[in-house]
């Protein structure tokens, strides 16, 4: 039986891989909130312009969509690549995502619009682009509540599985709220729905395998995987 | 007479820069000494380049503050030169103000072609300072340096079949990058109706706090129509045409639903994609009402006795 996370701590001579590891979260830690700390670092020294909401607002939306993407990466980059760091992140990168998600709407509630809720509940049922991106956000909500190992058990690989599919329709609300957001330059968001459209073609290979093989039979409740 | 040799050399100058914030160091001190020592965290800048002198100044946004240079001159729309906000500070250095002329066609007595320097020495400047209302709900308030559009359309006696002015930006895309993508069409394009050219509000502007204009800003020649979203301020005019038809203007072109020919500034009229009824003060925090015509209902609204102010948008 392999060893739970947290158990004993094994001297590293013999769980050599535990060190990298660490060093794999620690690493994606520090990026993932390195644009946070780029963005006080300007915010003191003037480096967010001369409208610093909207500025703020803009790049918590690209980060949002930006760790949105490169969780999405972890599995091609297994199935095509055999790079397995990726996939033991990728719940975490997913979760940075669904954290950037909350704080570009949180933001625009308390800092864009300091909770002007007629105009908010304006914007939410008038405009398309605000409710596509509202509606990106509830998407993840499910998707970050079940993240943890727990929620596998529960639900079971099979069903979880199913559920966390939900990530490419957030994807896409996300895009689409991006394209609909901007008034006359559509590179950003272009390149963002050319990347996730490569995303989606990469996973097809494995697609294609996993539907040629005959099921696998039911062994039972599965131990926990590395989401 | 005998000549004196200095023994100082130019580089033991103390920059003008430094000279002129002396005060500002010994009333901070250490601390601001301290904030010195981030980059780019001095204190912002103050208006730069030559200085145009005006005759007399007008002040039409009440007790409302100017924006700082610094903002006005790095927070710009001005799509020739890319698509961020600090887009044209950063690239609009390739633009050449000198030589420029600005030609007069269509319905007006005698098509010419006009020398800018020879413009801007025929008519008075004036300082005036407008609230300057984005479509994208935010706003400055701008002293600009200018003459009256009017006074200039007087001289170049349009006949009787000008029902409108059409103005023309520079399309040169050697010298403004962002038009070597088709983000817009080119050349930007604006219009007037021709009483609201002839109005006293409407301004040809050459400079900003005292100043020449910067390139970012639309120099040498920009318009500006305060009581209208800043998009109808067309920047760096090379052409003015008085048309019969009402001129095709860019952005009505882009997005018929969103920008309109007229773009008077009515909070009750939203956006599509975003309401008008609040803007952001650049410098402020709190959103503030916006006010219809952007705040010169009194001056402009006569203009539009009798028509559907939600088709104005």
């Amino acid at each position: 039986m392999a060893p739970r996370a947290n158990a004993a701590p094994a001297a590293p001579a013999r769980d050599p891989g535990r060190l990298r590891r660490r060093l794999l979260r620690l690493t994606v830690w520090a990026l993932c909130l390195a644009p946070l700390g780029k963005m006080a670092y300007d915010g003191a020294t003037g480096g967010l312009g001369a409208n610093p909401v909207e500025a703020v607002l803009n790049r918590l939306g690209f980060w949002t969509i930006t760790c949105l993407a490169a969780s999405l990466a972890a599995t091609p980059a297994n199935d095509l690549l055999g790079w397995s760091g990726p996939l033991r992140v990728r719940r975490l990168i997913g979760l940075f995502a669904f954290a950037y998600a909350c704080t570009h709407f949180a933001f625009y509630v308390v800092v864009d619009k300091f909770f002007d809720w007629r105009t908010i509940a304006g914007d939410l049922t008038k405009r398309p682009f605000i409710m596509v991106g509202f509606a990106a956000l509830l998407v993840l909500l499910p998707l970050a509540v079940t993240s943890t190992n727990g929620w596998v058990r529960r639900l079971g690989h099979r069903r979880w599985k199913r559920l966390h599919r939900l990530v490419y329709a957030a994807a896409a609300l996300a895009v689409i709220h991006f394209l609909w957001r901007v008034k006359a330059d559509h590179r950003r968001p272009l390149l963002f729905a050319a990347a996730f459209g490569a995303l989606l073609a990469a996973r097809i290979p494995a697609w294609v395998r996993a539907a040629r093989e005959p099921a696998p039979p039911r062994r039972g409740p599965r131990q926990a995987e590395r989401v | 007479m005998a000549t004196w040799k200095s023994d100082l050399r130019e580089s033991e100058v103390t920059p003008e820069v430094l000279y002129l914030r002396r005060r500002d160091f010994l009333r901070l001190g250490a601390a601001g000494a301290l904030a010195a020592a981030l980059p780019a965290a001095a204190a912002p800048s103050g208006p730069s380049g030559p200085v145009l002198a005006t005759s007399k100044s007008e002040n039409l946004a009440g007790s409302e503050k100017p924006t700082p240079w610094d903002a006005v001159t790095t927070y710009n729309n001005f799509y020739e030169f890319g698509t961020s906000k600090e887009d044209p500070a950063r690239y609009a250095g390739s633009l050449r103000p000198r030589p420029w002329s600005v030609a007069v066609e269509g319905e007006v007595k005698r098509p010419q072609v006009l020398d800018v320097d020879a413009l801007l020495k025929a008519f008075p400047l004036e300082e005036r300072i407008y609230r300057h209302r984005c479509v994208e709900a935010w706003s400055m308030v701008i002293p600009w340096v200018g003459f009256p559009l009017a006074s200039l359309v007087a001289k170049l006696e349009p006949t009787s079949k000008a029902k409108f002015v059409e103005f023309h930006t520079l399309e040169d895309p050697d010298r403004m990058p962002g038009q070597r993508r088709g983000v817009l069409d080119w050349p930007y394009t604006e219009g007037l109706r021709m009483d609201e050219a002839m109005h006293p509000l409407t301004l040809l502007a050459a400079g900003l706090y005292g100043r020449v204009l910067p390139n970012q800003n639309g120099a040498p020649l920009r318009l500006v129509v305060p009581w209208k979203y800043g998009f109808k301020g067309i920047k760096s005019i090379v052409r003015i045409r008085f048309t019969e038809a009402q001129p095709r203007t860019t952005w009505a072109l882009m997005a018929p639903s969103e920008y309109g020919f007229y773009a008077n500034v009515n909070p009750a009229v939203d956006h599509p994609r975003w309401s008008q009824a609040k803007e952001r003060r650049i410098g402020e925090f709190f959103r503030r009402d916006t006010l219809p015509f952007n705040g010169y209902a009194a001056e402009v609204a006569p203009l539009y006795a009798g028509m559907d102010p939600r088709k104005l948008y």
